[in-house]
């Protein structure tokens, strides 16, 4: 028989104070500014979009090459090049503040004042919609990753953030740790709305031929399918471990793969290394949900978050 | 320039020899597509490849629908394209990257610089030119006669200049030592392995004369939007797949 389809599954979720229209987010570093996309996407369809990196201070990243391919993904090392949260403010926000999405910011430093200061500054731009704080960068000599990496760091960060930032706070989390969920409960108690991973999982590779790394910094991030098990596993772990909402993404590239993070305890997800290869892809996941919620019987997607049935 | 994603069927699959094939793809195409701008072509047929894969654009009719692109057998992903058989669907991602530019002169002596599989763009280039009125001559290498790719093609446009390591047509030796790159030109255009571009651009510095090049940094997204393409530049990293590939020697730092 004939499931009844004449009410349209409802995808909304709620990531603190921010209303999002489906659970469906670009990750930061794969998207750009959005505008990169607009001729093959259209923005306004997405739930969030989160914007490039962006630091206090402009930065020039690593040196090329910043990225070999490798099975079922690619190592990055691009080190949160970018012109600056100044520029981002007087020529970058200006163009996209209005692209009928929510616009997110993700923010990296080497200091909580640092990370302080960028978070007033963008506070002051009334169309950023949330921040994120990335604690769980590799590819960054100082701060980055080493915030990320102990309760204490990625607490301070959250805490000089959340001092600075009224609107909602979402804080990357970096998979290179022993227990995640540590990390992810010392930044709820500072104050985050919202925690998302995994961030890249740092790697190596080698060029045998020539005796050297493939990448420039020898190590970088690992992401793409190759990650998503791992991944999935440390969502499941943290959204029981917490009760602010946990977004979930690492090689998602289908609809498929979305479901995975909801029904392991994601609210939300982001699509990162597979708009390389499909830049239309976040598209198919939104209609991908809808199609799921249907064939479920489900009236609301929010409904599925951690609806795992374990059967130990 | 709207970029789309196409879906295109394989027509033809040429072998030039070991390393080269001719694919022809017929499809719906963007309106506009211009000299210099490359694809990201999907590999879907190779297990190890991931990414897809930056490739010039040697020729295009989108009003016919019909667009070639010349491929060298690299790694797991060319090698996979090169596989492709007529009938086969493939998807890409295009008109992506800046093209070369037009030069303000009809009469303006151009010379197009192609090496290895850099002569693709330099068949685009050099037909579009002829078409907008300009004449201009190429200049291509190999290791042998039998080697040579497109000459015909070039040939059929205007005066093409040859270099062989072995001597078997035109001059004996590497492109970079060609009398052609003697002379002053108003545009030298190059794209070929790194040292003939270092070498061409070294030969255009010397004699006055302008010189673009076409870099192929490897890529993820062709989009602007991983940075992993960045190539350094008197403006600081920027990304080869949309300021570039094509690139005015001033701007880089080879000579630096």
């Amino acid at each position: 028989m004939e499931k009844n389809t004449a009410a349209a599954p409802f995808l909304g979720v709620e990531i603190g104070s921010l209303k999002m229209a489906n659970p469906v987010m670009t990750a930061s570093g794969t998207f750009g500014y959005g505008e990169e996309f607009a001729d093959l996407l259209d923005i306004a369809s997405l739930g969030a979009y989160i914007v490039k990196g962006t630091t206090l201070h402009p930065r020039q990243g690593n040196d090329y090459p910043r990225m070999a391919e490798t099975p079922s993904g690619m190592l990055n090392a691009v080190g949160l090049q970018n012109k600056g949260v100044d520029y981002f403010a007087s020529e970058i926000y200006p163009r996209i503040r209005r692209q009928g999405s929510n616009l997110i910011v993700n923010i990296s430093g080497n200091t909580p004042e640092e990370y302080a200061e960028a978070a007033r500054r963008l506070a002051a731009l009334d169309d950023v919609a949330a921040l994120e704080v990335n604690i769980s960068c590799p590819n960054v000599k100082q701060g980055g990753l080493a915030f990320g990496t102990t309760t204490d760091g990625a607490g301070s960060v959250t805490r000089a953030v959340r001092d600075a930032w009224p609107r909602t706070l979402i804080v990357k989390l970096s998979p290179n740790v022993t227990d995640i969920t540590e990390i992810a409960r010392a930044v709820e108690a500072e104050g985050a709305d919202s925690v998302s991973l995994i961030n890249t999982l740092m790697g190596m590779a080698v060029d045998v031929e020539r005796r050297r790394p493939c990448l420039s910094t020898v190590t970088g991030g690992l992401s793409g399918p190759a990650v998503r098990p791992v991944a999935v596993r440390m969502v499941w772990q943290t959204a029981k471990a917490v009760k602010i909402p946990v977004i979930g993404l690492g090689g998602i590239a289908s609809g498929r793969d979305a479901m995975e993070f909801i029904l392991a305890g994601a609210t939300a997800v982001q699509v990162g290394t597979a708009n390389f290869l499909n830049p239309a892809v976040c598209a198919e996941i939104i209609d991908y949900m809808a199609d799921y919620c249907r064939r479920h019987n489900v009236a609301s997607i929010a409904d599925l978050v951690g609806a795992l049935e374990v059967l130990v | 320039m709207k970029k789309a994603l196409c879906d295109l069927t394989v027509s033809e699959n040429r072998t030039l020899g070991p390393r080269f094939n001719m694919l022809t793809l017929r499809g719906r195409l963007p309106e506009e597509i211009l000299p210099g701008q490359f694809a990201q072509v999907r590999v879907d047929t190779s297990k190890p490849t991931f990414l897809r894969r930056p490739i010039s654009i040697c020729d295009a009719d989108p009003a016919a629908g019909v667009l070639r692109l010349l491929v060298r057998r690299a790694g797991a992903g060319t090698e996979a394209l090169c596989s492709l058989r007529e009938g086969d669907a493939v998807n890409l991602l295009l008109p992506l990257g800046r093209s070369f530019a037009a030069p303000e002169r009809k009469d303006a002596k151009v010379l197009l610089v192609g090496g290895g599989v850099g002569v693709a763009p330099m068949l685009f280039y050099g037909k579009w030119l002829k078409a907008n009125g300009y004449q201009p001559e190429f200049l291509t290498g190999a290791r042998s006669e039998a080697e040579l790719l497109l000459r015909d093609e070039f040939e059929a446009i205007g005066k093409v200049h040859v270099s062989t390591d072995d001597g078997s047509a035109g001059h004996s030796g590497l492109v970079t030592l060609n009398p052609a790159l003697d002379a002053h030109w108003d545009l030298v255009a190059c794209c070929g392995p790194k040292p003939m571009m270092v070498g061409v651009a070294k030969k255009a510095i010397e004699s006055g004369s302008p010189c673009e090049v076409s870099l192929e940094n490897m890529m993820a997204c062709g989009l602007g939007a991983c940075l992993c393409c960045v190539e350094k530049t008197v403006r600081g990293n920027v990304c080869v797949c949309t300021e570039g590939p094509v690139f005015n020697i001033e701007e880089l730092t080879w000579f630096d």
